[in-house]
């Protein structure tokens, strides 16, 4: 995919010159948790989790549904309260958050509903006067593509620009940490596209990003470094790329036979296997594909899913690549 | 794409928050002009008090004995005290809810916005609403029922303190109502039932000399009462005085018991209110 290719290059030259401008908070982690608990009834829905969010990073928390990632997420944003372990968001504790703390937090909801008689410039407008130094809203509706819509009433917005707006209210105090919950779910893939995009924008300028998704192709796309969590417990962190490798290191090497048969070998030694294809084959290899365990396969073996529907993704998986 | 350049926190530490008192201004604003683009809402809020004066007021309008005025005279500043008290009480119990459900409350909540502006911006909806409502039932009252201004400033003045103290006491009531029911949809009826009891035991519908005693002294734990009878006194002549209960409109007492409705809705709304709908935790 031209355009995830595009945008790993682009997110790792952003990632180093925000180091650069930061060095006073090198250090500092916008998000600390460890050791997080929250129980409903009988319910454990967090059950210890541990995660440090660097600033200027994008944070991807990937799960199924019911993992306990919007819980995490409400706790993070000061809108739940945890049973147990240490939270610290931009230095404080959210469960005793102030006025100012929450003028530099800006939360996507999920499923989130605005009032649908006014216009998207009076609500953009309006939302920028509760923060003490907010973006120009004018700015902010450019920044997520309302410029055309900011006359209308929101009632007459589509799916896809309600959620635009959504962002638009999460960015409007300029935040120095942004929290989405699942942002994308009942997207269209061109709509998903587009809102990655936006999201890539804002981490250029330096916002620290956390978002929740099941989708994992979603996470792989934005993510700096992802958490996979499964029954309110972290089960794997790291950088995407690290991840699969930790846990899948045989390739797949696939070409097609002079007669046409299409051919497939798992292998842990790639290179080798292709060396031997250019011993057998004078000059191209027709249809030559070497390809790693996607991370859907273990993100699948991971959160326990594991089994033929996760070899089914796993072909649509790669034919992206 | 315009760029901005990263934030370092202090900066945001050091500016300024708004303040609570001007960002209640302007959800005031944004709430009136929210009510005034729902015309079916607007409409119907409107309507409604209007509707049942005319009805009560037209149905019943013999003589009243020995208090020199017709029932429907009567119906006037009982329909104004229900007016006030809908387009507080009841639209803010409403509204509220339906807000809670629909998540705007959490949203709100999740802003730096302070919570009392949050209040504030209802208080003014309410006002300006509840004041239109008043002026368009004692329109109604003056042109058809033969019920008469005011003529002193003391009346007006009366008129005054009852209609903000009122209007005040019953929001805060809508307010702390609001996070009863369980969902928006069931708001309506949570939030009517009680109020329809109210308007039959303080005197609304039902002229005061008739209803039981025991009823009588329920709904004067309530302010809608008070309400309907402070403005009698400023709208009626003193003969009708003799349909009270202590044969007196009972000034100083109605400006007591609303007075103390104020402060006991706010401590009410502090202790109870929830930005979140039960089902969200």
């Amino acid at each position: 995919m031209d355009i995830r290719k595009y945008a790993r290059s682009s997110r790792s030259v952003r990632f180093k010159a925000t180091l650069d401008g930061m060095t006073a908070h090198a250090n500092e982690l916008a998000v600390d948790v460890r050791g997080l608990r929250k129980q409903y009834g009988d319910v454990t829905a967090v059950d210890g989790i541990d995660l440090g969010i660097r600033r200027g990073e994008v944070f991807g928390l990937l799960g199924p549904n019911g993992a306990g990632k919007s819980t995490t997420v409400e706790i993070l944003q000061g809108n739940r309260a945890r049973d147990g372990g240490e939270v610290s968001v931009l230095g404080a504790d959210p469960g005793r958050a102030t006025r100012a703390w929450r003028s530099r937090v800006g939360i996507v909801w999920q499923d989130e509903s605005a009032p649908a008689e006014l216009t998207v410039r009076e609500t953009v407008r309006h939302f920028a006067r509760y923060y003490p130094k907010p973006r120009n809203p004018e700015e902010v509706l450019a920044l997520v593509g309302l410029r055309e819509k900011a006359g209308s009433r929101i009632k007459a917005l589509s799916g896809g620009q309600r959620r635009r707006l959504d962002v638009a209210l999460g960015v409007i105090g300029g935040p120095e940490l942004l929290l989405l919950d699942e942002p994308t779910t009942g997207f269209d893939p061109a709509a998903r596209r587009q809102f990655w995009e936006l999201i890539r924008t804002l981490a250029d300028e330096g916002t620290t990003i956390l978002l929740t998704t099941h989708y994992l192709e979603e996470a792989e796309a934005l993510a700096d470094r992802l958490a996979v969590i499964a029954n309110g417990r972290v089960v794997a962190e790291g950088e995407p790329a690290a991840l699969r490798d930790r846990h899948g290191t045989e390739a797949t090497v696939e070409w097609t036979e002079p007669d046409g048969t299409p051919r497939a070998e798992r292998t842990g030694t790639p290179t080798r296997a292709v060396a031997e294809l250019m011993r057998r084959f004078d000059g191209e290899i027709p249809g030559l594909r070497v390809s790693r365990p996607t991370l859907e396969d273990v993100y699948l073996r991971l959160t326990g899913q594991s089994d033929e529907a996760g070899q089914a993704g796993r072909i649509t998986q790669e034919d992206e690549r | 794409m315009t760029t901005t350049a990263v934030r370092p926190p202090e900066e945001a530490l050091t500016a300024r928050l708004p303040g609570a008192w001007s960002l209640g201004l302007s959800r005031g604003a944004l709430e009136i002009k929210q009510f005034f683009r729902m015309r079916e809402q607007v409409v119907f809020t409107f309507a409604f008090p209007v509707v049942f004066l005319f009805l009560f007021a037209s149905i019943f309008s013999d003589a009243v004995e020995g208090a020199g005025i017709s029932a429907s005279q009567l119906y006037v500043p009982a329909m104004t005290a229900a007016g006030i008290m809908s387009t507080s009480f009841q639209s803010l119990g409403v509204s509220i809810a339906v807000e809670r459900d629909e998540r705007v409350l959490r949203r709100l909540r999740g802003t730096p916005m302070p919570p009392a502006s949050y209040f504030l911006g209802k208080i003014w909806l309410v006002f300006v609403t509840g004041l239109l409502e008043t002026a368009i039932l004692l329109l109604v009252g003056t042109t058809l029922y033969d019920v008469d201004l005011p003529t002193s400033a003391g009346r007006w003045f009366d008129l005054a303190w009852i209609f903000v103290l009122g209007l005040t006491a019953c929001a805060l009531l809508g307010i702390a109502i609001s996070s009863v029911p369980r969902s928006g949809k069931s708001a309506t009826s949570v939030v009517v039932l009680p109020f329809l009891v109210l308007q039959f035991i303080s005197g609304v519908y039902i002229a005061v000399d008739t209803i039981p005693e025991w009823m009588l002294n329920i709904g004067a734990l309530f302010p809608l009462k008070w309400m309907c009878q402070g403005l009698r006194g400023v709208f009626l002549p003193e003969s009708a005085r003799v349909l009270e209960q202590t044969g007196d409109w009972e000034f100083g007492r109605v400006a007591l018991v609303l007075a103390a409705w104020c402060v006991g809705g706010l401590v009410l709304c502090l202790l109870t209110f929830r930005w979140k709908s039960r089902r969200d935790g």
